[in-house]
């Protein structure tokens, strides 16, 4: 099982690394690819923790219908201009708000993980299909779902439409 | 044929106790790539790319929930995704046509000349 170890491994540091090329690249295009292969090496680890329903869910949706909406976005709107980092007083707090969280955030799971709860159960990709489209616990809010999706599309045409007359 | 399911779990394996850190290691991950993105948000200036930080935040936020599903052995955390993604969706949809809508209107995409609400 030493291979399941270092495909996880190595999924969090891609993950890592290319959600830091996120934000450090100029271009906005550059940093849809690198949030493509985030999104990936997330799946992956979704898929190493026994979520293979999310997992496919993940690439299906966020790495293929929504980043290809960005790409097609950022390819339309042809945003060549490299802008640089917001110097000043901005980027300077924001670099000591990022030290500030990152270091709450390792405090927290450092300090919480010990009080994590051992289980060993595996759950199955079925059960959360069936516990998503069949269970009386989730259907008002999977029934809610369509209409913020109906309404988003909506608001979409809405917002993106040429107005007649100019 | 054997059933999927359990076609799945043979290959994926059990959580055996080697793999009992990959919960850690997991909320690790999120807390960094959250505080990335947060970052991201502050420093970028194309819009568009601060809504890719915005993505970004929402998948690290994903990674923690099914980490805690995996702990707590439960299938909530993985429904919880579910509507993440729904939302992340639809905002990935609006907020893009109010790009393409700022682009016609403004021919400029940073963020700090759309101040129109400004008091």
């Amino acid at each position: 099982m030493i291979l399941d170890v270092i495909v996880f491994y190595g999924a969090a540091i891609v993950a890592l690394i290319s959600g830091l090329f996120v934000i450090a690249q100029r271009s906005p295009i550059n940093s849809a690819f690198s949030l493509i292969i985030t999104m990936c090496s997330l799946a992956v680890m979704f898929a190493m923790l026994g979520s293979g329903f999310i997992a496919a869910l993940q690439v299906i949706v966020y790495a293929g219908a929504i980043m290809v909406l960005f790409l097609f976005v950022i390819m339309l709107l042809n945003t060549r201009q490299d802008e640089g980092d917001r110097g000043g007083g901005i980027g300077r707090a924001a670099i000591v708000l990022g030290v500030i969280l990152a270091v709450q955030s390792v405090m927290v799971v450092w300090k919480g993980s010990a009080s994590l709860p051992r289980n060993h159960k595996e759950t199955a990709s079925v059960d959360v299909a069936r516990g998503l489209f069949s269970s009386p616990r989730y259907l008002y809010a999977f029934e809610a779902t369509s209409i913020l999706i109906l309404s988003a599309m909506v608001g979409a045409i809405v917002v993106a439409r040429k107005e007649k007359g100019k | 044929m054997p059933n999927l399911d359990t076609l799945y779990t043979s290959t994926l394996g059990g959580f055996e106790a080697a793999h009992a850190g990959f919960v850690q290691v997991a909320l690790a991950v999120s807390a960094f790539l959250f505080v990335i993105g947060a970052v991201g948000v502050f420093i970028r200036r194309n819009v568009i790319t601060v809504m890719m930080c915005i993505e970004l935040m929402l998948n690290a936020v994903n990674l923690a929930f099914i980490a805690f599903s995996r702990a707590h052995g439960t299938i909530d955390g993985q429904i919880l995704v579910f509507f993440v993604f729904t939302v992340a969706a639809a905002e990935a949809a609006v907020g893009l046509a109010i790009v393409i809508a700022l682009q016609r209107n403004r021919e400029d995409l940073d963020v700090d000349s759309f101040n129109l609400l400004k008091g």
